[in-house]
């Protein structure tokens, strides 16, 4: 029945698949977030332990769904897989070098005999949060801004800088948009931290996370004000009917406009993240995740699919516009859409089962109990 | 294609081999204690006795400080793919991405997800939960290696897609045959069940120095006793596998057996080496002896290649330079044929741009008519075709002999268990301490023949490595390499030394 999807519906039918997994990613940041707030909010062994043991619980979610986007866009869209990481060679590298080292660090930043020492890991883990989210950013702005590459006749791409990719880093709106992820991710990280860790007998570690929610969602507003005033003005890369690239102006706010829902996921997923940065941090409830986590989905998504539909190139190139990538022509076959559509089938149980066990693990909070389990972080 | 940098092809090499045999020293480790913790822990759960809940813990502590380098290593390789072979990623991600996702979302979910109950859940979980979520993380460790060894596999023998001279790559048209090739089915079996032998020399060589130092005996004389029993049925589906892989060698990588036969003239009835020394510095065609020394059995390679005595089994010469009685065709003649296809491919892409619909059709039909060997099109010279010999001949027969003895080993650690002398006989337990390491090296140069052998192919017959690689200078591509070389050093000593040390702390601390 899936085989009978036109190819086009198809392309489009991934794009949001990508998008979700990409969204899911970007709101799971919350270990990434946590990992930067470690050394500022825990002032002892105990709460160190505290927060380590608690984001420990989740980390390898987030790293996992980040595999699992590398994978559905090689599925999907090899040619993006094949542009951007071999092409952007060097943001790729550093944004998988913070991932390798923050697969170690909980495991064996307490471990005796660990080599590197303590200090070390909780370095490894602050790089992770900062520099991986700060370029995964500013990969993610390249998707506005353009990167510098050609393609030849067999699609092979050619780089045209020598920074391959870094080059990335010196724009604003790219910087902007790293900085507000990570800023965000660190909102979120006290909001999940807040809801799951038990501060009986810490009680200045809950004051200190939620202060830290507040400050950290105000500094991430500069930022996103930039993004948003930049969607406003810059022009995009559109396409016409024959697959042609230009530069069209205001084409992203054109596409928010032409795109009501997605302006609308847009505005109500930020609604969403400052109803969590509200209840976490000018209230003692507990649940600002429910709605910080949600509400940075719907605005992952509001960005992506910006970026790629209504005619537009997501992976544009500044040097040939023509290079440009778009949803139709970075695509797999008709077939291997078709396979994948009944693979991705699998994600709402996966999910199913990640909730539920989460729900087991989660049922009780952390407290200082879990931390004299020997296999504790 | 534009110009080759065999600079940066060889660095791509050097990294992704240093890469993935990172990885691999963590990954049978994983598939074979996964499976070995739930057969604990399902005792446990049976017997409901305490030691061997502790016992379970001990090989979890383990496992967990095992699986993080192994998921450390294993996030490079996926990209990989992008960042330095960007062109292969081109060419075949139609059909190559597809595992790599399905991975994703059917093993490695599973994999992580139950971890964090069985690692942190046994106050949370009730006992048949946690149970459950084991035997999940076992599983999802063998499926993770079910999905990227259909990746491989068909990067052995590419089945079920077609070539698009209007995209200019290959694309998938069965997806069910690319799953269940028979050298698919071949790599998985034989790589999960020889990762079981290496899981299962694991926990003997660890309670082997216990019984050494006369410490925790009777939790190394369990571990043992369920470890070699499991590794003795595990080591018999490696042999029958292995000679399953052959078979599938024998039929879609003749040159491959060849190399690590070190069979120079095909013959019927060959013989098999069982053991040799190869003549050092031989080269094809230069009439020296292929052997220096050598003990063989006749017929046995025609036997292991064509399941046939008598069969004709092709040499390095037949395959290079043909065999008209055989029936094979020259290498220098695949390679004329290749580059016709490759130029009229790029004559039908000059006549789609130019919009001439005749010249269009003429280049299709030359393209069409020779496309069998487009791959061949890209080599110099018939001899590229020829794999390093003695570092496959030699891989693959240390494999074969730690394969045989592993069984004998596993035998007198059964027997010594049912006898109950174990605790006393110091020779097998000094060789239960080496088992692991000797089976660990084992599986690496499983795939150095599996790989190494395989060159210069990517995709066997269809894309040379140096064709695969990403447009970059190669500095670029030698920083990242010394890069991992240093990280992964560094976090392999880490995780020696708290392995190392755990070990030490025994089962009491955890
Ligand atoms: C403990 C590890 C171990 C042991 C004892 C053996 N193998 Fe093995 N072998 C592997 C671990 C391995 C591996 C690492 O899993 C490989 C690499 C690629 C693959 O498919 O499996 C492999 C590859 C491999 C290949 C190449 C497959 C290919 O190119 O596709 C052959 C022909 C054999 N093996 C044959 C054998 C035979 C006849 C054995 C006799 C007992 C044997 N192996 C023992
Ligand atoms: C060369 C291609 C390979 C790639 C791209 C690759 C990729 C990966 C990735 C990304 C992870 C981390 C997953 C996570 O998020 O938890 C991983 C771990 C793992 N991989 Fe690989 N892998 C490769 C080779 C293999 C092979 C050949 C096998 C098995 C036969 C294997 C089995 C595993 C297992 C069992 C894990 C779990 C963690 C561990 O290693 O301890 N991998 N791999
Ligand atoms: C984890 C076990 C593996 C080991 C130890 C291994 C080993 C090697 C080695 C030694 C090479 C270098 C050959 C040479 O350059 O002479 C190589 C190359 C390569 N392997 Fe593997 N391999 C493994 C699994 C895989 C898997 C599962 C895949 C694909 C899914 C894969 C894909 C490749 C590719 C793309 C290359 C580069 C091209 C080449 O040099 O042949 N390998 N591997």
């Amino acid at each position: 029945m899936i085989g009978n999807l036109d190819t086009t519906t198809l392309q489009q039918i991934w794009w949001i698949i990508c998008s979700v997994v990409g969204a899911l990613f970007l709101a799971l940041n919350f270990v990434q977030g946590g990992q930067t707030l470690l050394w500022q909010v825990a002032k002892t062994e105990t709460e160190k332990s505290l927060i380590i043991n608690s984001l420990g619980r989740k980390w390898e979610l987030t790293f996992t769904t980040l595999v699992l986007f590398g994978g559905a866009l090689f599925a999907a869209f090899p040619l993006f897989y094949a542009t951007s990481f071999g092409g952007a060679y060097w943001v790729w590298m550093l944004i998988l070098f913070s991932f390798v080292i923050q697969a170690v660090s909980y495991e064996y930043r307490k471990k005796p005999n660990n080599f590197l020492g303590a200090k070390t890991y909780e370095l490894f883990l602050f790089i992770n949060g900062s520099v991986g989210i700060l370029l995964i950013g500013a990969a993610i702005g390249t998707f506005f801004t353009g990167s510098n590459f050609t393609l030849n006749d067999y699609n092979n791409v050619n780089w045209t800088t020598e920074f391959r990719g870094l080059e990335a880093a010196f724009s604003l709106f790219n910087l902007s948009m790293g900085l507000f992820l990570v800023f965000n991710a660190r909102s979120l990280g006290s909001m999940y931290l807040v809801n799951n860790i038990d501060f009986d007998g810490v009680p200045e570690l809950e004051t200190r996370l939620r202060k830290a929610c507040l400050i950290s969602f105000l500094c991430s507003l500069p930022f996103l004000l930039y993004v948003l005033i930049s969607f406003v003005f810059m022009d995009g890369y559109g396409t016409d009917a024959n697959g042609v690239v230009s530069l069209v102006a205001n084409k992203y706010i054109g596409n928010l406009l032409a795109m009501p829902l997605v302006l609308g996921m847009l505005l109500v997923g930020l609604f969403l993240v400052i109803i969590g940065v509200t209840r976490t941090a000018l209230g003692n409830g507990t649940s600002g995740i429910w709605f910080g986590g949600p509400g940075t989905v719907l605005v992952g998504l509001a960005i992506l699919f910006t970026a790629a539909f209504n005619n537009t190139a997501f992976y544009p190139s500044k040097v040939d516009l023509q290079s440009s990538l778009t949803i139709y022509n970075a695509s797999s076959s008709h077939y291997t859409l078709t396979v994948m559509t009944y693979v991705a089938m699998l994600i709402p149980g996966v999910v199913a089962y990640v909730a539920y066990v989460w729900h087991v693990m989660d049922f009780r909070k952390i407290g200082a109990a879990d931390l004299r389990d020997k296999k504790a972080y | 294609m534009g110009e080759i940098d065999l600079g940066t092809v060889n660095w791509a090499r050097a990294q992704f081999t240093l890469t993935v045999m990172y990885h691999w020293l963590f990954v049978p480790i994983t598939l074979g204690l996964s499976v070995l913790c739930a057969f604990f822990e399902t005792i446990y759960v049976r017997t409901g006795k305490q030691e061997w809940k502790n016992l379970t813990k001990f090989w979890m502590t383990l496992f967990g400080i095992n699986f993080a380098i192994g998921v450390a290593t294993g996030i490079i390789i996926e990209f990989e793919f992008g960042t330095n072979w960007s062109n292969y990623s081109w060419m075949v991600g139609d059909i190559f991405g597809a595992p790599l996702a399905i991975e994703g979302i059917a093993a490695f979910f599973l994999e992580t997800t139950f971890f964090a109950i069985m690692f942190f859940g046994w106050e949370r979980a009730s006992k048949g939960f946690h149970l459950f979520s084991t035997w999940m993380v076992a599983i999802g460790s063998s499926l993770s290696a079910l999905w990227i060894l259909i990746a491989n596999g068909w990067m052995q023998l590419p089945v079920g897609m077609v070539f698009n001279p209007d995209s200019a790559r290959f694309e998938m048209q069965n997806f069910w045959e690319i799953v269940f090739s028979p050298v698919a089915v071949a790599k998985f079996t034989h790589t999960t069940t020889s990762s079981f032998v290496v899981g299962s020399c694991f926990v003997i060589a660890v309670s082997s120095w216990y019984l050494l130092k006369g410490r925790h005996v009777e939790m190394a004389k369990k571990s043992i006793a369920v470890a070699s029993v499991f590794g003795l049925l595990a080591g018999i589906a490696t042999a029958v596998t292995g000679d399953e892989s052959a078979f599938a060698n024998g039929r879609y990588q003749p040159m491959k057996m060849a190399a690590y036969e070190g069979l120079y003239e095909g013959s019927n009835g060959a013989d098999i080496v069982a053991l040799g020394l190869l003549t050092s510095g031989k080269r094809l065609g230069d009439g020296q002896e292929p052997f220096a020394f050598e003990i063989t059995i006749p017929k046995g390679l025609s036997l292991m290649a064509k399941r046939e005595l008598n069969a004709f089994v092709p040499g390095i010469k037949d395959i290079v330079y043909g065999n008209e009685a055989e029936g094979i065709m020259p290498t220098a003649d695949k390679i004329a044929q290749g580059k016709i296809a490759i130029a009229a491919l790029a004559a039908y892409k000059a006549a789609d741009k130019a919009g001439d619909d005749t010249a269009k059709a003429a280049a299709l039909e030359r393209f069409t008519a020779n496309q069998a060997y487009m791959g061949f099109g890209y080599l110099d010279s018939p001899e590229e075709i020829v794999p390093p010999v003695a570092t496959v001949y030699y891989s693959f027969h240390y494999m074969v002999y730690a394969g045989s003895a592993i069984l004998l080993l596993m035998l007198l650690l059964i027997r010594s268990t049912l006898k109950g002398t174990l605790a006393d006989q110091k020779v097998l337990q000094v060789f239960g301490v080496m088992s692991f390491f000797l089976m660990l090296l084992s599986s690496e140069f499983g795939w150095v023949v599996a790989e190494v052998g395989r060159q210069p192919w990517a995709i066997q017959d269809m894309l040379p490595v140096k064709m695969a690689t990403t447009n970059i200078a190669s500095g670029h591509v030698t920083a990242t390499f010394f890069i991992f070389l240093i990280l992964f050093t560094a976090l392999l000593i880490a995780e020696i030394k708290i392995m190392l040390k755990q070990i030490q702390i025994g089962p009491e601390g955890v």
